[in-house]
């Protein structure tokens, strides 16, 4: 019954670009793209965050990932198509450096949170200092390689990103559901529980909190990268620092971090509250979209403490099956 | 099978163990006995290696473990369980053991073997071997149970098992006294045991260790450590009756 569905899902999302969106339709499918590469940076974070890893820091992966493609194509004219897998690798040892000390001297709970959150702003300083050749506060614009280059994975056609986007969203998806499944979760859970405990029973503790760490680092890396190809225009307000990191953290609280969706249910929830309110209020009024959007996150992280998508699905499966002992929801 | 020699542990200033020696041979049924305070389970911390000692050597089967990890420990075949037991709330109580069955053995297990090999280990200690509730729902005696089949899952050659009786009432007392000693007989782990209800642990054990203040104190038969003066005033308070 369930995979029906999710055919016909994957379907509509495969031809959406294409549908009659009336005459907002470029800004439209702007948006949708935003949902899908943000979506992937939430899933990526709710790796590590649902097992109790919470990171504060994960502007510090994403501006790795999308510098350094950036200025590779900028100097040299590497393609981009060459330099992911250097981002993703160059965002892996920067987790590599900040978890393996953490993990292995029980840098745990609050106080992890507060070394990644060092991390983001670190990241987000060294851009600004290294102004000759990131430009620094002003930013940095990819450089132009015409209106279709998909060597240069340039392409003035949103139709196109949106498909990229849709397809490494799907990989992030692939990715969370095969940890989800596999004996990792039940370890990671336990590691999140009770780290001693986990320990005597023979998991290799800081081994399994790397991995995931990694793991999460990369994929945001990912994000990074499509973030700048789409939007050609680099910032490290944007893509490094507390601003950007709590915003990842709080789409996936509002959506969930223990299902499959609801890190990109959140993420499409917050871009559309915070578009909406911004078209709302417009100038009138200032400070009154960030006060409502700040508002319905706290009320949502008080009655819905599984998330908006987790909580609803929760409420569902219990209707549904009031015996059921309420397993960690997935899928 | 393990040697204890010269293990001491320090924190800050406070010495918890100084100069503990003894030696455990396959098969042995130890129990190790102290009042409060006494150092009993910070020597199962460092022989589990959830803490490393600060001076001696801990020799496992030949090879020296003293400073390794935990899971290292554990894969080398020592399992340890808590005194006050620490399942993982949430998962169920089939993967609590199925975990530690995959993830206990030098080599993984697959998934199956794991789950099946959990369900075994369930049905030896008492417990419901679909298992698809949580601990949640255990009182006192099934979590020191679900905690034994957890270190059991992991195919110990040793198991220290701390304090599995506190808070069991008699029957459960009888019970489970009854399952190390089945553990030992009929599967050939050794055990150390950690228990301050003497007259059941002094019944069961083969040789007792006895601790206080972090030193060992005494060590012998059962019989003859129930009856030693230094144990006594250290420790029992009064002579016991052995049945």
């Amino acid at each position: 019954m369930k995979r029906p569905l999710a055919i016909l899902g994957l379907a509509l999302l495969a031809v959406f670009p294409w549908l009659p969106l009336g005459p907002a339709r470029l800004y439209i499918l702007h948006v949708a793209i935003l949902i899908l590469i943000w979506g992937i940076v939430g899933t990526a974070w709710s790796l590590m965050g649902r097992f109790g890893l919470v990171s504060l820091g994960h502007g510090a992966f994403l501006g790795v990932g999308a510098y350094t493609t950036t200025l590779l194509w900028n100097f040299w004219g590497i393609s981009p198509w060459l330099t992911t897998p250097l981002a993703v690798g160059a965002a892996v040892l920067l987790a590599l450096v900040l978890g393996y000390p953490c993990f292995r001297f029980r840098v745990v709970g609050h106080y992890f949170a507060l070394v990644t959150l060092a991390l983001g702003e670190v990241i987000r300083l060294l851009i600004i200092a290294e102004r000759d050749w990131t430009g620094g506060s002003l930013g940095l614009t990819l450089k132009d390689a015409g209106a279709f280059n998909p060597w240069a994975i340039q392409f003035a056609d949103k139709r196109i990103f949106y498909l990229i986007a849709l397809g490494v969203w799907l990989v992030g998806l692939w990715v969370w559901w095969r940890v989800d499944r596999s004996m990792t979760r039940s370890a990671l859970e336990a590691i999140g529980e009770d780290e001693t405990a986990a320990a005597s029973i023979g998991i290799p503790v800081t081994r399994f909190k790397l991995r995931i760490t990694l793991l999460s680092a990369g994929l945001t890396a990912v994000g990074g990268v499509l973030y700048a190809q789409y939007l050609t225009y680099l910032n490290p307000g944007v893509l490094a620092g507390i601003g950007v990191s709590l915003q990842i953290v709080f789409a996936v609280v509002l959506g969930g971090m223990y299902t499959l969706l609801g890190p990109t249910v959140g993420t499409a929830l917050t871009i559309a509250l915070s578009e909406y309110l911004r078209v709302a209020f417009g100038v009138k009024l200032l400070g009154m979209a960030d006060t409502i959007y700040g508002l319905v996150l706290i009320l949502i992280i008080i009655f819905l403490p599984a998330g908006l998508y987790g909580g609803l699905k929760e409420l569902v499966l219990r209707r549904a099956a009031p015996a059921r002992v309420v397993r960690a929801p997935s899928g | 099978m393990l040697s204890v020699q010269n293990v001491s542990k320090t924190f800050g200033g406070f010495r918890a163990l100084q100069g503990v020696s003894f030696e455990v041979r396959e098969g042995e049924f130890v129990g190790l006995i102290g009042p409060n305070g006494s150092g009993k389970t910070t020597l199962f911390n460092c022989i589990s290696g959830a803490l490393g000692p600060s001076g001696g050597s801990i020799r496992f089967r030949g090879e020296e473990i003293a400073g390794l990890t935990p899971d290292a420990i554990c894969h080398r075949g020592i399992a340890r369980t808590f005194q006050i037991p620490r399942p993982f709330r949430k998962l169920s109580i089939l993967e609590n053991v199925a975990l530690a069955a995959h993830f206990g053995h030098m080599t993984r297990e697959p998934d199956a073997v794991a789950r099946s090999r959990a369900k075994d280990v369930l049905r030896l200690v008492g417990l419901p071997a679909d298992g698809e509730a949580r601990p949640g729902l255990l009182g006192a005696a099934g979590l020191k149970k679900l905690e034994l089949a957890r270190a059991l899952a992991t195919g110990p050659k040793l198991l220290l098992a701390d304090e599995t009786l506190g808070g069991l009432d008699l029957e459960e007392i009888r019970q489970a006294a009854d399952t190390l000693r089945r553990i030992r007989d009929e599967m050939g782990i050794t055990i150390i045991w950690v228990e301050h209800i003497m007259a059941t642990l002094m019944r069961v054990v083969d040789r007792v260790v006895v601790l206080d203040h972090g030193e060992k104190i005494a060590e012998g038969a059962p019989r003859a450590m129930a009856e030693d003066p230094k144990v006594i005033e250290a420790y029992l308070g009064e002579k016991i009756a052995l049945g």
